[in-house]
């Protein structure tokens, strides 16, 4: 078996950990995001299609969904970025007897809010979502949305039965966002006692009326901390954005070259800007006319632009799955996405330019970003010469100074003068 | 006695070993798995869900039969029988 290798990684690094069917790499560069290590196989043989960075503790934990076909799933975590993980004697992640149930996959680790460090929120198949209050020792079911008598007619989509997304809201601790395929997006307005469907307007092309009150199959789901009621979404088939935490949600496929698509990620400072991977068809889940394009909007959907500096425009019939494409809080942001076929893009300038990171691994089903430690904010040399390779990317500088200014993207004013 | 065999993957929660032997008799496989995992709770978790039931690509054999043929795990288990716990090739999909 191939021997497993570790990164050495230090505080301002960015790591960026790729979960793919048969194991998981963690890539790790400085923060100018040129030059990338590559440690793995963590978990050879394993399937991770989920992971997680928390830098909420003293100790910044990595954490893995790892599945085996034969050995079931487990949670596991890592506080020396992949050296040595947990391998906990008894499965952490498991429905109670009496449900009947039996976990499939992990799909989502959503580390809550900065507030309660030691909350951890899980999502899994058979659709259902997992709460720690003690740091991941002990986990959970969320009764509320288990017993929700929608359960019953919830329907496996082509990747199972999962709960994929978890959306802790930033400002109110009672409400929180989950989304299932094929259930569609769930809200709790009291901490996770009730939950109601919040689809109103996202359709279901499989279903004879095309806008029920909840079945859809939601791709993905995204927002920004800073607005919290503004939601963007993902379907299949449908780009949609709520402004009223998910009470109605509007159309914005405007000007992609396909509304169907799984992946999504949020501008990590921009709540306006919004990342997509165009699919052609749930028939045919390839990137449309054989060319890996992100689409981004900078607009919150009212149009969209395709970015494709150094994607492939040719004999690429990619397909970027739901929980593979990240972002990290850099400045400028950072994002990162991985293909079916094994590939990892990465873009250091908010999607202006593209490189590959690595090839050649097996099918990628996670990517997460993070920046160790946190980004520092007293301006520091390396946010700074990011902010000046920004300012030279014509797609970001020009056309939108006011915002730009106003969501702080580009810091380029000069300090004020000491007195 | 009754001998287990152990498979790799799960020789990290049985102290490396690969045969496992427990003293006397059990009535059934299912009881002969409970004492496995009383010796060795590790691999209670890897075979079976949490429902109690054999994980689909995992095969058991009391000698050379499979359990899912002849009864799971209420299958009669003979004095100095050999239970294998084998990974099922049908696993390797992905």
């Amino acid at each position: 078996m191939v021997a497993t290798r570790n990164v050495q990684v230090k505080d301002g690094d960015v790591l960026v950990m790729v979960g793919t069917t048969k194991g998981a790499f963690l890539l790790r560069s400085s923060g100018a995001r040129k030059k990338w290590d590559v440690g793995g196989p963590h978990f050879p043989g394993h399937s991770v299609y989920a992971m997680a960075y928390d830098g909420r503790g003293k100790k910044p934990t990595l954490w893995a969904g790892t599945n085996s076909m034969h050995w079931g799933g487990v949670l596991r975590s890592s506080t020396d970025f992949g050296k040595h993980w947990t391998e906990p004697e008894s499965a952490n992640v498991k429905f109670p007897t009496e449900t009947g149930a039996s976990l499939k996959q992990i799909w989502k680790i959503r580390p809550g809010r900065p507030e309660e460090p030691n909350t951890l929120f899980c999502g899994v198949e058979p659709a259902a979502l997992f709460e720690s209050r003690d740091g991941g020792e002990t986990w959970e079911l969320n009764r509320g949305l288990y017993d929700h008598p929608h359960r019953a007619r919830w329907q496996p989509g082509g990747g199972g039965l999962c709960l994929h997304t978890i959306l802790p809201d930033a400002q109110d601790r009672d409400r929180m966002f989950i989304a299932i395929s094929t259930g569609g997006v769930y809200r709790t307005d009291d901490g996770g006692r009730t939950w109601q469907p919040r689809n109103h307007g996202v359709r279901a092309d499989f279903l004879p009326g095309k806008f029920p009150e909840y079945g859809q199959c939601v791709h993905k789901v995204v927002a920004h901390p800073s607005r919290p009621d503004r939601l963007f979404l993902q379907n299949h088939w449908g780009l949609y954005r709520s402004d009223d935490g998910g009470d109605s949600w509007t159309d914005i496929a405007n000007g992609v070259p396909s509304d169907f698509g799984f992946c999504m990620a949020m501008h990590p400072h921009d709540p306006e800007t919004v990342y997509i991977v165009p699919i052609e068809s749930d028939q045919f889940r390839c990137t449309p006319e054989g060319k890996l394009r992100v689409y981004r909007t900078r607009n919150a959907g009212k149009s969209w632009e395709a970015l494709t500096r150094g994607l492939p425009q040719k004999e690429a019939l990619e397909c970027v799955l739901r929980d593979a494409m990240s972002v990290d809080h850099m400045n400028p942001a950072g994002v990162y996405f991985g293909t079916r076929s094994g590939l990892v893009y990465g873009s250091p300038d908010g999607g202006a330019s593209w490189s590959k990171l690595i090839g050649g691994l097996p099918p990628v089903v996670s990517v997460e970003a993070a920046v160790v430690g946190g980004v520092k904010s007293n301006g520091s040399r390396r946010k700074a010469s990011a902010a000046k390779r920004a300012s030279r990317q014509p797609a970001r500088s020009s056309s939108r100074p006011r915002a730009a200014k106003a969501r702080g993207a580009a810091p380029r004013r000069r300090s004020p003068k000491k007195k | 006695m009754i001998t287990f065999q152990i498979p790799g993957y799960l020789r990290s929660f049985t102290e490396g070993r690969g045969r496992v032997e427990l003293d006397g008799s059990v009535a059934s496989v299912g009881e002969a798995l409970e004492r496995l995992w009383t010796l060795h709770p590790g691999v209670r978790d890897r075979v079976v869900t949490e429902q109690g039931e054999v994980r689909q690509h995992v095969n058991v054999f009391v000698g050379d039969e499979s359990i899912r043929f002849t009864g799971g795990l209420a299958t009669p288990v003979p004095e100095g029988a050999e239970i294998w716990i084998v990974p099922a090739v049908s696993g390797g999909r992905s």
